[in-house]
């Protein structure tokens, strides 16, 4: 029942919003983001309460009918998921004139609609056309700015996007005429018998690669860094926050639950060290504040990567720890952006500066979640690196170990330079004031930050709960 | 059949890249069009088009018999086929605006989004692009 509620709600949202205008399409999109909050918290529960809830469409029987699943770590994703979009709607109220926002609106709901439906999907199919859609609502993000620019990067994003779909559809069109089935569960029934698995391990690698080149990973992350820092801010803390995490999440899932990867963890632990360290690379050149937060999501989608290239139960509890930990931080940091951005007028760090003394809650805000990305301990991000560094070094994976405690100190490098910069060093233009930041982009960012810092402290309540949930990864019973 | 199949997706994914590798925007627009079509006769060809028994699956079975040609894939490509077509038109649309606004089609040009380094530039900084 939730399951039907969590797509549709926003889905009809959606729809809604190409016909309200002014406040209304406000109050639309608000009650329907905390109505969609509420629903992801009943299914957390229920999941909690009763194990995986599954919905197959049309009374079809198993394996023929559509599946929609989810499990406690698909029902968590998908309470950030609703958690974070309610946050960013929030933001959006306040970010310049709501007539000038107002059509991003439909396709943000989009976003989400895909997003969460992305999560839960249990059929390759279906999960195709997911994505897809989660590629029209970004193209359509990008292109509403009207300027050269946002053209540019939408079609940078489409060519390379489209790519990897024809992949993945080729992928996805290859394993069902080898093994006839797209059903998550029979499939991986159907790949328990060696001699199949192996046989279809190259449409397996095909389906991989398609997924690789969505979550940015080396040398396929070019598109990211050129497109995303076009958005506007509130609706990049979304896109940046969720699309790449979804993708790995997907990854997670399917290499764990679906098929048999076995041939390629070695090499996709090896991407993910030039991952993490291209990626955070590119950030220390940058001094625009969302091209640098463009280049950690490259650096960070590599760290998780390395939780799934470890293949095993406990790698997976790293890997989505990680996963919620990053989408809190990465969205956080980004509306974090927005808020400097109000404040000092710029996101050129060469252009702003005294943010520590005109906006303490702000450099509060900003600290914390700048250590946690780091992964100072005890943050959120300590934790879910010393899960996964933790495997690696027990799976003897010494130098990918060693890479990822590198990419720690790099990033440490540049979250000091937008410290440094954005809040120390006094402001270039000494007669600048800085603007004040409304009070209820205040307490929405606040309270992710409060949630990052609750994560850091007591991590023990999420890691039990995915240890609980783990159980059914690489070989395990669902 | 499946030999002839065979035969149009490798043409077609060859001229594809050759297509996508150009400068020009609307060729590598095309040249993805064109891959569209390949990624969608794959799918068509796993469906075993020259089955020759009834599409019928066994009571009690979940999976058709290897004889029979899979109706599914059809399904499938009709979705493909759908998404691909709209978003090509879009991405077509996208193309003219950038022409037409550019003058030009040669994507190393396109330099709005990422701003280019000054040659003078002795800072070794990237440019400051101002925020619309």
């Amino acid at each position: 029942m939730e399951i039907l509620v969590l797509f549709l709600l926003p889905l009809i949202t959606s729809l809604l919003s190409l016909f309200v205008r002014g406040r209304l399409l406000l109050v639309v999109n608000l009650t329907s983001s905390f109505g969609l909050l509420i629903a992801a918290m009943q299914l957390v529960i229920s999941v909690i309460e009763s194990g995986p809830q599954s919905l197959l469409f049309g009374n079809w029987p198993f394996p023929i009918g559509i599946e929609f699943y989810v499990d406690g770590i698909s029902a968590l994703l998908v309470l950030l998921i609703s958690l974070v979009y309610a946050v960013v709607i929030v933001f959006m109220l306040y970010w310049q004139n709501v007539r000038e926002t107002a059509s991003y609106f439909p396709l943000l709901q989009l976003l989400v609609t895909s997003a969460i439906a992305v999560s839960m999907a249990a059929d390759l199919f279906n999960l195709y056309v997911w994505f897809e859609l989660m590629l029209i609502a970004v193209m359509g993000l990008l292109i509403l700015g009207n300027g050269l620019r946002y053209n540019e990067a939408a079609i940078k994003y489409f060519s390379v996007s489209m790519i990897g779909t024809l992949l993945m559809l080729a992928a996805i069109g290859l394993i069902h005429g080898a093994v006839g089935q797209l059903n998550f569960s029979a499939l991986h029934e159907i790949t328990q018998d060696t001699e199949t698995g192996e046989q279809i391990s190259l449409f397996s690698g095909l389906l991989l690669l398609a997924l690789l080149l969505k979550i940015g990973a080396f040398p396929l992350f070019a598109w990211l860094p050129a497109a995303y820092h076009t958005l506007p801010t509130p609706v990049l803390a979304l896109v940046g926050g969720l699309l790449t995490k979804i993708s790995v999440y997907v990854i997670l899932r399917i290499s764990g639950q679906v098929l048999e990867l076995g041939a390629f963890y070695d090499a996709l632990g090896w991407l993910a060290v030039v991952t993490m360290l291209s990626g955070v690379l590119g950030a220390a050149y940058h001094w625009d504040l969302r091209r640098i937060l463009a280049f950690h999501i490259v650096s960070q989608v590599g760290f998780l990567m390395l939780g799934v290239a470890l293949a095993s139960p406990e790698g997976t509890t790293g890997t989505a720890f990680f996963l919620y930990h990053n989408i809190l931080v990465k969205t956080n940091l980004f509306l974090l952006a927005g808020m400097i951005y109000l404040a000092a007028g710029h996101y050129d760090l060469r252009q702003i500066g005294g943010l520590f003394s005109a906006r303490p809650l702000l450099a509060f805000m900003f600290f914390i979640s700048a250590i946690s990305l780091v992964g100072v301990p005890p943050s959120s991000g300590f934790w879910g690196k010393l899960l996964i560094i933790q495997e690696t070094l027990k799976q003897q994976y010494y130098w990918w170990a060693a890479a990822a405690l590198i990419t720690g100190l790099l990033t440490l490098y540049s979250m000091s330079k937008i410290w440094l910069e954005g809040f120390w060093k006094p402001h270039p233009d000494p007669n600048k004031t800085v603007a004040g930041i409304p009070f209820a982009v205040n307490a929405s960012v606040l309270l992710l930050t409060l949630l990052i810092l609750y994560v850091g402290l007591y991590p023990n309540s999420v890691i039990a709960f995915l240890q609980a949930q783990q159980s059914a990864f690489y070989g395990g019973q669902i | 059949m499946n030999l002839l199949l065979i035969a149009v997706i490798s043409i077609a994914v060859s001229a594809g890249v050759i297509l996508l590798l150009s400068k020009d925007i609307f060729r590598i627009v095309m040249g993805l069009a064109i891959l569209a079509v390949a990624a969608n006769l794959v799918i068509f060809i796993g469906g075993r088009p020259d089955g020759v028994v009834p599409a019928v699956i066994q009571h009690g079975g979940s999976i058709l018999p290897v004889e029979a040609a899979s109706p599914l894939p059809q399904a499938l490509v009709l979705t493909a086929i759908v998404i691909g077509f709209a978003l090509l038109v879009f991405a077509l649309v996208l193309a003219a605006a950038l022409t037409q606004r550019l003058g030009h089609a040669d994507v190393s040009a396109y330099s709005e989004s990422e701003p280019r380094h000054e040659k003078n530039d002795k800072s070794g900084k990237p440019p400051v692009m101002e925020a619309e």
